[in-house]
């Protein structure tokens, strides 16, 4: 017994030694945190899916056949900043993670941003909304795939204004977020010579608009601007369409709409609505052949969202940058300094790049959503309606307030 | 001016689902002395049965008779948590009761969310209740509407089968003396096994009536419980009429801060539990506690 | 209708000896914590909500009092705290003491509208008036709406402390847990104590008695809130993030939840049912989509099954006040 316990403590200290040697040559093991809502308002944006973008995207890099050693392990951050925070630092501290992915829920986002900065690890976020992230406080550590307030405001503000859409109303939910997208889609609609006639704040999660579909349609404003989110939106297009809104001759403008809150709605609600968003399924053979791969795996068969897709690219990315680099990821901010480096190029998002304060730019679309009878499937929703490049739609380098910028 | 009357009926429509909701809670407390906080479950649970019911490929049954099946699911179900969990708290400090009920919303969200996701599923609203009518100063969907003749109905059917019938009478009798109840020769445990499926099912009616209003979500409960908590304690805990009064109230008052402080209109409701309980300390018409 | 606590266990000078056997093994045990692999973080987290938890016992399980809005003085105490260090950039003494006064306020005016409510009622009060300060909070421009207030320096306790060290943040936390927990305790075993119990007993036999009796609870009310509030203050060096989520009802439910867990009214239950609950969030959270049902289920399966919760089904077993 007692021999053996030697033994097997030799045995031991030898592979410690061995390991530690080659760790020493190449170190080629990356840890992944896919750090997600599971269970609340975002789960269906993020979720499981943004996991599973995150492991196809490990599974696509071909990595795993050079030498690379990737894991990937998941956590619920509940919507709360508290226990997104805690598990962040867990993850750096115990589990030695090297990047977190996803993320929605910009309150969440902004905590677990200080926690990478402070552990020097690396941030691919695609779920926040929030432009503060490569703006007020944006970090070394960073990069903000897919979308924010600004690209969102400017994109459907510009687009509506310059067709015809010159007054609006803007129903905003009463918290940051929607402050943040009423502020920047007034002021791109004043400075495309529209006005603003007026608004109201409704608090978060509100179950019945009616009162305030009265005051937008009393305000006869061509546009209604839906500056909220989640349940919030869908409820106000469910509602907006008992009220006869649309038949009425004013149109709504969700500022923030993903993919499975058209599912949720419905075609026959939902038909007609204009949007921004950066990735859609059919919008080419990569897309559509990525989209099917991907729908196979998920329990509920959808298609990515773009939140998700962000994830992928974002990974796909950081695996680029690592392999540029030829191993010893653990040091962050020289990761994503890399990562700035390298134009990014993928299946989902096309060309683009990183700007220094870490906002990635892409294309975005204004779509429009089809009637039933133009739909072909269970996800045939959207109807392109216009292309935004990607230095016209985020923010301009010059109206950043990114500290990293002042070198 | 005008459009303050618009707001007054908007607020009087909302307040027909609060009527609904602390109306069945209120009853549930009254009879059984527990504060279900699964209500909110069961309100959204009613609003699920109603979808499948619609979208099953074998039933596709329509949005009317889910306004009688729903409610009986939801209330069966309600009757074997009953049976199963909550008849083992009798007597006790309402604390356990609520923690019971709390475990089991968080439980049944939880399964809906797994098998639904959070996003929700769409309900069409029914043909014959299309479209809506201009009143002069507004336009009236029908369906609003018909919800606020339907729900008044209710309420005040559920009102008179516990005030004013002999089985409301021994229901009455049945939570002060129990012991004595029995001695009639009446099975006091059924009777309260039924009350409870009464008031789920009041509850899940109350889904059912906001599925094509609002999205059809697992978490479309979650947050209205503590709301229709307020409107029970400002009524009176287990006042019947004191409920839908203040169900009633709670719309109309929310539609006027909807206009002139639309910010604070989830807030409102407690603003005004402080000043009635500050006035009276056991509710409008509620018995001490 | 059974009282909420297990009363039939008689508060002698030896359970009380006791209790100060089981204080200290926990006291070791504690500090024992960095030299073992249990990650002190997760621990120091712990450690605010079992401040947290232990005050609202001194309400409930003491006074008969509970309170639905017990989150409002952690948040309140945040958001003064972070404010004070973040903004005012006051050394961490200072902004502990901003953050305990800002609770102290708190409570004596919600213990002043509030504490003449009785029972279910008394509840509600102090939801509606949590519920309102929510209202305020996210109105306010200084706490940033839902982004809260972010990456609060931790800075040197009395000038000497690193807190941004993990090891030294570690043994503050736990001398604030455990200062808070003995003062606690102190309260508990002292006369006003004793006063306290016969209120929640019976209170119209302790009027008799010539007691004011809502001078008693109110005095009570204060200190709760006041200790919750130092909890609140503890947990923005640990967390450095004040946020919306500490002053939302949800919260106030789940300091509940802790107290029921590991036993109302017991003096070790709280600490050990805020263990429970956030080893529950920390280690469930890769369980995904299930955590809300696996919570959901052990609150169950513990109403149902061990209702005294866990001290207090352990101190019933062996007769021992705990």
């Amino acid at each position: 017994m007692m021999t053996k316990s030697i033994a097997s403590f030799l045995l031991g200290t030898a592979l410690a030694v061995t390991t530690a040697g080659a760790a020493f040559a190449q170190d080629k093991t990356v840890k992944i945190g896919a750090l997600s809502d599971q269970s609340g308002l975002y789960a269906d944006l993020g979720g499981p899916g943004s996991t599973l973008a995150a492991q196809m995207a490990i599974e696509d890099s071909g990595l795993a056949a050079k030498g690379w050693k990737i894991d990937i392990i998941s956590g619920d951050h509940q919507n709360k900043p508290d226990i997104g925070t805690a598990i962040a630092r867990q993850w750096f501290d115990v589990d030695k993670i090297d990047i977190i992915v996803d993320v929605p829920n910009s309150g969440v986002a902004l905590a677990v941003n200080n926690i990478v900065k402070e552990k020097n690890g690396v941030y691919v976020n695609s779920g926040a909304a929030t432009s503060d992230l490569t703006n007020a406080q944006c970090s070394p550590n960073t990069v903000h795939w897919t979308y924010d307030t600004y690209m969102l405001a400017h994109t459907t503000g510009q687009a509506l204004v310059k067709a015809g859409g010159d007054s609006w109303f803007f129903l905003t939910a009463d918290y940051a977020f929607g402050a943040a997208l009423e502020r920047d889609t007034t002021a791109v609609v004043t400075a495309n010579g529209g006005k603003v006639v007026g608004g109201v704040k409704h608090p978060l999660n509100t179950p019945d608009f009616s009162s305030f579909l009265l005051q937008a349609q009393a305000s006869k404003a061509k546009i209604i601007g839906l500056a909220n989110a989640g349940g919030d939106t869908t409820n106000t297009i469910k509602q907006a369409a008992e009220f006869g809104i649309v038949k009425g001759g004013q149109k709504l403008a969700a500022l923030l709409l993903f993919l499975t809150d058209i599912k949720a709605i419905g075609l026959e609600t939902a038909q007609g609505l204009n949007f921004t968003e950066t990735f859609y399924w059919d919008m080419n053979d990569q897309t559509r052949a990525f989209s099917k791969r991907f729908a196979e795996k998920m329990k509920s068969n959808a298609p990515p969202t773009m939140v998700q897709a962000g994830v992928y690219a974002g990974v796909r990315h950081y695996f680029k940058a690592l392999e540029a680099l030829g191993g010893n990821p653990h040091d962050g901010a020289k990761v994503v300094e890399k990562m700035k480096s390298m134009p990014t190029e993928d299946d989902l998002f096309g060309k683009g790049e990183i700007q220094p304060n870490g906002r990635t730019i892409h294309n975005a679309y204004l779509f429009e959503v089809k009637k039933p009878s133009e739909s072909k499937g269970p996800w045939d929703f959207y109807k392109l309606v216009g292309t935004v490049p990607g230095d016209q739609a985020f923010t301009p380098l010059s109206e950043s307030k990114c500290a990293l910028l002042k070198k | 001016m005008q459009a303050l009357y618009a707001q007054l009926l908007v607020g009087l429509i909302n307040g027909s689902f609060y009527a609904l909701l602390s109306l069945g809670l209120a009853v549930i407390f009254g009879m059984l002395n527990i504060i279900n906080f699964a209500h909110g479950a069961l309100y959204m649970m009613g609003a699920f049965v109603a979808y499948f019911l619609l979208n099953n490929d074998y039933l596709s049954i329509g949005y009317w008779p889910a306004l009688i099946v729903a409610p009986i699911v939801v209330g069966i179900f309600g009757m074997i948590l009953e049976r199963t969990m909550l008849q083992w708290l009798t007597g006790l400090d309402h604390l356990y009761g609520l923690l019971l009920t709390f475990g089991i919303a968080l439980i049944v969200q939880g399964v809906f969310q797994n098998y639904f996701g959070s996003s929700g599923l769409p309900y069409a609203i029914p043909d014959q209740l299309k479209g809506g009518m201009n009143l002069g100063f507004m336009f009236l969907p029908v369906y609003r509407g018909w919800v606020v003749i339907f729900s008044l109905v209710v309420c005040i059917a559920t009102w008179f089968l516990i005030e004013k019938t002999r089985l409301g009478a021994y229901l009455r009798a049945a939570t002060e003396n129990p012991t004595l109840v029995r001695a009639f020769g009446v099975n006091v445990p059924r009777m309260i096994t039924l009350t409870y499926g009464l008031g789920v099912g009041l509850a899940a009616l109350a889904g059912v009536l906001s599925a094509p209003i609002n999205q059809v979500r697992p978490l479309m409960g979650a947050d209205l419980i503590i709301v229709v908590f307020a409107v029970v304690v400002i009524g009176g805990m287990g006042s019947i009429m004191g409920s839908i009064i203040t169900g009633f109230a709670l719309g109309v008052i929310e539609g006027l801060t909807k206009y002139f402080y639309p910010e604070a209109s989830n807030t409102v409701v407690f603003v005004l539990m402080v000043l009635v309980l500050l006035v009276k300390p056991t509710g409008l018409t509620g018995r001490a506690a | 209708m059974t009282a909420l606590t297990d009363d039939t266990l008689p508060v002698t000078p030896r359970a009380i000896r006791d209790e100060m056997i089981v204080f200290v093994v926990m006291a070791l045990l504690l500090a024992s914590v960095p030299f073992t692999g249990v990650y002190p973080f997760f621990v120091m987290q712990a450690l605010c909500f079992a401040l947290l938890a232990c005050a609202f016992n001194l309400l409930i399980g003491y006074g008969g009092l509970l309170s639905f809005g017990h989150a409002m003085f952690l948040g309140t105490a945040g958001y003064c705290s972070a404010h004070a260090l973040k903004v005012w950039a006051l050394p961490p003494e200072l902004g502990i003491l901003v953050g305990v006064a800002g609770a102290f306020v708190l409570s004596l005016i919600t213990g002043y509208i509030s504490i003449r409510r009785q029972g279910i009622y008394f509840s509600m009060i102090t939801l509606a008036l949590s519920q309102l300060l929510y209202f305020i909070y996210l109105q306010a421009p200084f706490t940033h709406g839902e982004d809260g207030i972010q990456g609060i320096p931790q800075g040197r306790l009395f000038g000497v402390f690193d807190l941004t060290k993990p090891t030294v943040l570690y043994y503050v936390v736990l001398v604030g847990f455990l200062a808070g927990f003995l003062l606690i305790f102190r309260i508990i075993n002292s006369p006003f104590g004793e006063v306290l119990k016969a209120i929640r007993e019976n209170e119209p036999r302790a009027i008799s008695l010539g007691y004011r009796t809502d001078h008693y609870k109110f005095l009570a009310f204060v200190l709760s809130g006041t200790l919750a509030g130092f909890a609140g203050s503890l947990k923005v060096f640990v967390a450095q993030n004040a946020s919306l989520t500490d002053v939302h009802w949800s919260m106030s439910g789940e300091v509940v939840l802790m107290t029921l867990v590991g036993g109302l009214g017991t003096v070790f239950g709280p600490v050990v049912g805020a263990f429970v609950i956030i080893a529950m969030q920390q280690y469930l959270a890769g369980f995904g989509q299930w955590v809300t049902v696996i919570q959901g289920s052990i609150f169950v399966i513990c109403v149902l099954t061990f209702r005294r919760g866990v001290i207090g089904e352990i101190a019933h077993y062996f007769r021992r006040s705990l």
